[in-house]
């Protein structure tokens, strides 16, 4: 459980900030200039705030009311930075023990873990190496794993794929995915990109000019049509948890079964009976009243209009009830009307496989053989 | 018959004093010139730029000026001198520990100007990850900030070395030209210029201190190369 209420002025800029969160991987969601790196920087203790209080699981941090301070140091919070900040001046082992010594961790307790930690992140080839030495996507990988050594409390990660090409973001994702799943620490994780977020937070926190907009759970938020200009409304859609079906290897399909009905997508590397979770983003859902007699899109589930967004754009978001789960499209207000599209209107949504980019696509729980072939990848 | 090269015994105690006066001072300003780099590299404070001015006072000053500067506060009868000679017996005038004082404060500005640049060049992300990791400010300055400035530093030793090799004005000023208790390798120089027939002793000498100042920037030079090479051009 982490809570903070502060406020801190920043130039032009305040932050007022209040939120209590809990969960396995909460994500700080905003855009640039939202406020969420001064967040993660007061919660590390980086910034000291005007005013306010942060306490995790009940020990206080900062309380500028009582006068508490906690420096960095005795936070015992690890960081992951956008620029990975290795020490250039130590091999990458003597870089992942850094923390463990200050933590006062026992020799063989640490070169236990380190092992362990390095397996997880797949970088025990580079352990003897300097980070000059290192491509962008090892170095972050080091970097989290010195944050794991130093036996935190709390994981905080400030864009910690910003600075990566998109082939490295996806070399990283299964990693942080098994860091969710495996290792027992609650991580904050900041983002300005929807498709991290939506891929691994099961809490969101959304931020808007240095405001609280919204917290709650990331697959309930991110359907929520009040929120998806907060997003950005070419990168918003609702999420899906899916289970594996089946592989057809002839096509590269996967079929993946929910409530909403049996979903086909480029195949995937994971196992029967997986749970996977998508974004199907909203523009890449399309809309019919009738189911359509020969159409090439492969996924055709039966809906409800659940509720209308507002109707003063050329475009309008529309969220629709799935047998239960819920799904977001976005239209134009010419179709809505042309249609006559109306909330309780039975509808069918389309969405074209192809449009599942592997982004969007992420394991919900750990997937081993993904893991393992990003690791390869190196 | 020896040849010309072979040293007199008054030309090898003047070479081996320098050594010595050089040594103790690049030593005994080492701690002085890191303390007060860091502070003008890294703090902000009232009155930061009359500091750094007076840092750099001996580099613009003639040296006859900060060496009678000395003769007046360190001397017997002046008032730092005096304090330190009654309480603890320790005399600087006329005496090698005042050659050396000279010289180290001679060589500060150039030690503190070559350690403050590099201090100044330390990436703090890179300290402020080391915080977060778990050090505290005096080990985050040990075990990141101190190894990274190794080059700045050692850079600024040579140079309040070769500085102190070199030093003649103050140094003549505040302790004189002793032979065997001030005479350093410049003093011995000039003071073979004055006599008449001193012109080999005078020509060995400078070769000599050529021999020293070609030693002492090479060194740095391999130092130099070697902390480069373990950062492995960190960028």
């Amino acid at each position: 459980m982490i809570e903070v209420d502060v406020t801190h002025r920043l130039g032009a800029f305040t932050l007022d900030a209040k939120f209590a969160a809990s969960g396995r991987l909460i994500a700080l969601f905003g855009h640039s200039g939202s406020g969420k790196t001064s967040l993660i920087n007061i919660i590390a203790g980086l910034i000291r705030p005007e005013r306010g209080r942060v306490a995790i699981n009940g020990t206080v941090l900062a309380d500028t009311a009582r006068g508490v301070f906690l420096p960095p140091h005795r936070r015992k919070l690890g960081t992951v930075f956008q620029e990975g900040r290795l020490f250039p001046h130590l091999s990458v082992r003597q870089n992942l023990l850094y923390g463990s010594w200050f933590a006062g961790t026992a020799r063989d307790d640490a070169n236990a873990n380190l092992s362990r930690v390095a397996g997880l992140l797949g970088i025990e080839h580079l352990l003897s190496r300097y980070p000059s030495r290192l491509s962008g996507g090892e170095m972050q990988r080091v970097a989290i794993g010195r944050a794991l050594l130093a036996s935190p409390k709390l994981l905080l990660m400030d864009e910690p794929l910003a600075s990566l090409d998109e082939p490295r973001k996806l070399e990283i994702m299964p990693y942080l995915e098994r860091l969710r799943d495996e290792a027992r620490i609650p991580i904050i994780y900041v983002s300005h990109s929807v498709a991290e977020v939506a891929r691994l937070s099961d809490t969101l926190v959304i931020l808007e000019a240095g405001k609280v907009r919204a917290v709650g759970p990331t697959i309930e938020l991110m359907q929520r049509l009040d929120l998806i200009h907060a997003a950005g409304t070419g990168e918003a859609g609702a999420l899906i948890e899916a289970v594996v079906e089946s592989h057809d290897y002839a096509y590269g399909l996967t079929s993946l079964v929910s409530r909403a009905g049996t979903w086909r997508v480029p195949l995937l590397e994971a196992g029967q009976g997986k749970t996977v979770r998508m974004q199907i983003k909203a523009r890449d859902v399309m809309i019919a009243l009738e189911p359509p007699a020969s159409v090439s899109a492969l996924n055709v589930i039966p809906a409800v209009v659940a509720e209308i967004g507002p109707m003063d754009q050329p475009g309008v978001e529309i969220k629709l009830d799935c047998s239960g789960e819920a799904l977001v499209a976005r239209l134009t207000r010419y179709s809505v009307e042309r249609l006559s599209i109306r909330v309780g209107t039975p509808v069918f949504a389309i969405v074209k496989s192809v449009s599942f980019d592997r982004d969007s696509l992420g394991a919900a729980w750990r997937d081993i053989r993904a893991a393992d072939a990003g690791a390869g990848g190196v | 018959m020896d040849g010309w090269w072979t040293l007199s015994a008054d030309e090898l105690t003047a070479i081996k004093l320098s050594l010595l006066v050089a040594t103790v001072a690049m030593m005994a300003s080492l701690p002085f010139g890191l303390a007060i780099s860091m502070l003008l590299a890294r703090r902000d404070f009232w009155g930061k730029s009359v500091l750094n001015g007076i840092v750099h006072l001996p580099l613009v000053m003639p040296p006859v000026v900060t060496g009678y500067l000395l003769l007046i506060t360190f001397g017997r009868k002046g008032p730092v001198g005096a304090f330190l000679d009654q309480h603890f017996g320790i005399v600087f005038s006329f005496r090698w520990t005042g050659a050396a004082l000279a010289c180290a404060l001679m060589g500060f500005p150039l030690m503190v100007r070559a350690i403050r640049l590099s201090a100044e060049s330390v990436d703090k992300r890179l300290e402020a990850a080391a915080g977060t990791l778990g050090a505290s400010p005096i080990w985050v300055f040990l075990t990141i900030t101190l190894p990274l400035i190794v080059p700045g530093i050692t850079a600024g030793m040579i140079l309040s070395f070769a500085r102190s090799m070199g030093e003649f004005g103050a140094t003549i000023t505040f302790v004189s030209n002793i032979p065997g208790e001030t005479q350093t390798l410049p003093s011995a120089i000039y003071t073979l210029t004055q006599v008449p027939g001193g012109d080999a002793g005078a020509l060995r000498l400078t070769a000599i201190s050529v021999i020293i100042s070609m030693a002492a920037l090479l060194l740095s030079e391999l130092l130099a190369r070697k902390a480069g090479r373990s950062l492995h051009a960190a960028t």
